[in-house]
């Protein structure tokens, strides 16, 4: 009888003990689960709803699908995507292969001042995007040092109009994208490269493969996960291009720099507001993202 | 042959180095030089930091933006961190089926680009503002508010929690510490080089904030230093030498960091996702 009693209390001590430990795990997530349900979730679900809707302002109704009907007819949105695609097909590859041959470069044990090559090749990266950019649009400037740099050194006859040429103040965006980031992703592949195990290189090396061989077959390989995860981030990233535009070129000349991002605060922001629209050209950047994301998932293997 | 390589390689490295650099050292020496100068090339130092700096303290109002940039990154700091630990120890200690389920749900924030969820967020403090002022638009608090929360640093959390010895939990039951007495008194203390690694993230983001703050800052007194910086730069008669002056001083806490943390900011850099 005490027997059975205890065996119950003890059934029911394990019960309460599971569900007071459940009831404080709870605790510790619900700040977290409530911040990014108000943060994230609740405004991608306005965000969707308010792209049903048209208007001035707060004074908004519903138009069904209009402002997906009317992305197809507005030329801007067309120069904002064409354009976002364009720096993520150029500079992306051109940033990834850029920080791929520094660091195996630099992963070299007999070169010397590695650390120092390692650091300043690093450095843009502790820059504020906002500081960087402001400099950038000096340097690029028609009188700047870099159009004073070509021309002493007979490269070009004349300035070139960095800033104010449809085609130049594409690429100067992309020089700047890419001085800016390319030391951050070059971090990730030097750690991943030191994680690697040295006497494949060596047993490369005895069957005769040279250096580029090594580099094909087996760092590029080897490195395959850290490359797809640093194209998903820096894929995000440009698809949202905005600090940079916003203070080289403010999307000009013309629309000639527009991002997606700068179109849809200039629709809210900076054009008699049109929160409604705005939030449609908001989802492209979203679906995008995912079918992006799933797209390099796909060509990278299925990997986690 | 293998020589010739070689002094390609160091070729190759060192403009890329210079590259690099060039920006940095081009805006320390203009810090120091009238805006002419800088305009016509200069590129030796000069005499005319004083200068700069008095003018900058006296047409712009930097003293303002540098204090509310660093309030704004501070508070960040230290509720993104709190915030975030609590739930990544929470989600990996307290381990259950629907935890789970609700960690991935929230992971997949990630993917949403801010621009997407911007206007609606926007709108949401505009709300706010009707009923509490003191955190609606153009605020320092609705600034920060939907910062401080993100998967990211659940994630870096959890991952980091994964390496705790779990054991401590059980040791503090034994002790009669209570739950919470456990992550702080315990979990805290001995997860101080994750703490730092996200802290150096947390502040770096948050002092480079740019679009959000924008959108949510409207009147001069609630300035930041990106804001500032970009109207300067904006301008249509900048003061060059002004300028640089702003943007080193805008640099140097991030620098600062950088030099004096270089271990903590890799191991920050590599868990970070905001690219």
């Amino acid at each position: 009888m005490s027997q059975a009693n205890s065996h119950y209390t003890k059934q029911q001590s394990t019960f309460v003990q599971r569900f007071k430990k459940n009831y404080i795990g709870w605790l510790f997530i619900i700040l977290s689960v409530l911040g990014i349900g108000l943060f994230y979730f609740y405004p991608m679900v306005q965000a969707f709803l308010l792209s049903l809707q048209s208007g001035m302002g707060s004074n908004l109704e519903y138009v069904g699908l209009d402002n997906y009907i009317r992305l197809f007819n507005d030329p801007t949105f067309i120069t904002a995507l064409t354009n976002t695609i364009l720096y993520l097909l150029i500079q992306v590859p051109v940033m990834i292969v850029l920080a791929l041959i520094f660091s195996v470069l630099l992963n070299d044990p007999t070169l010397k001042f590695r650390g120092f090559f390692r650091t300043a090749i690093f450095l843009p990266a502790v820059t504020s995007l906002v500081a960087y950019a402001v400099i950038f649009k000096y340097l690029f400037g028609s009188d700047g040092l870099v159009n004073e740099f070509l021309l002493n050194f007979n490269l070009i006859s004349e300035p070139l109009n960095w800033l104010t040429d449809p085609f130049l103040a594409k690429i100067t965006i992309i020089i700047a994208i890419t001085w800016r980031w390319t030391g951050y992703n070059m971090i990730f592949y030097l750690s991943a490269l030191q994680n690697v195990d040295k006497s494949m290189y060596e047993a490369a090396r005895i069957d005769g493969a040279s250096p580029v061989q090594q580099f094909f077959f087996i760092t590029i390989p080897l490195l395959k996960p850290i490359i797809l995860f640093t194209s998903i981030v820096s894929t995000i990233g440009t698809l949202q291009l905005f600090d940079e535009v916003m203070n080289i070129t403010s999307g000009g000349p013309g629309n000639a720099t527009m991002t997606i991002s700068m179109y849809i605060y200039n629709l809210s922001f900076e054009y008699t507001p049109d929160f409604g629209y705005a939030a449609t050209v908001s989802y492209v950047i979203l679906i995008l993202v995912v079918i992006l994301s799933f797209i390099q998932f796909k060509l990278g293997g299925d990997r986690e | 042959m293998k020589k010739i390589k070689r002094i390609f390689i160091y070729l190759f490295l060192s403009t890329a180095a210079i590259v690099s650099i060039f920006p940095f050292l081009w805006m320390i020496v203009s810090m120091t030089n009238k805006s002419v100068d800088v305009t016509r090339g200069k590129l030796t130092p000069g005499m005319h930091f004083i200068e700069n700096l008095n003018n900058l303290l006296e047409t712009t109002q930097i003293g303002i933006a540098l204090w509310n940039s660093f309030l704004i990154a501070v508070i960040t700091t230290v509720l993104t961190l709190l915030i975030g630990s609590l739930a990544g120890y929470g989600f990996e200690i307290y381990r259950s089926k629907g935890k789970d389920m609700i960690f991935n749900i929230l992971i997949l924030s990630m993917m949403i680009p801010f621009a997407a969820i911007m206007i609606p967020l926007y709108r949401l403090f505009g709300r706010i503002s009707a009923d509490a002022p003191f955190i609606g638009l153009d605020t320092l608090a609705a600034a920060f508010l939907p910062t401080i929360i993100t998967a990211f640093f659940i994630f870096f959390f959890r991952q980091n929690t994964k390496m705790f010895a779990k054991e401590l939990v059980e040791a503090g039951r034994i002790d009669g510490l209570s739950e919470l007495g456990i992550f702080f008194r315990i979990y805290l203390p001995t997860m101080k080089t994750t703490y730092a690694a996200a802290a150096i993230i947390a502040f770096m983001n948050s002092w480079n904030n740019y679009l959000w703050p924008l959108v949510v800052l409207q009147s001069p007194e609630n300035q930041t230093i990106p804001l500032l910086i970009s109207n300067l730069g904006a301008g249509y008669t900048p003061d060059y030498g002004v300028i640089m002056t702003a943007i080193v001083i805008a640099t140097l806490p991030t620098a600062l960091v950088f030099f004096l943390m270089q271990r903590h900011f890799v191991a920050g850099m590599m868990g970070s996702v905001k690219g």
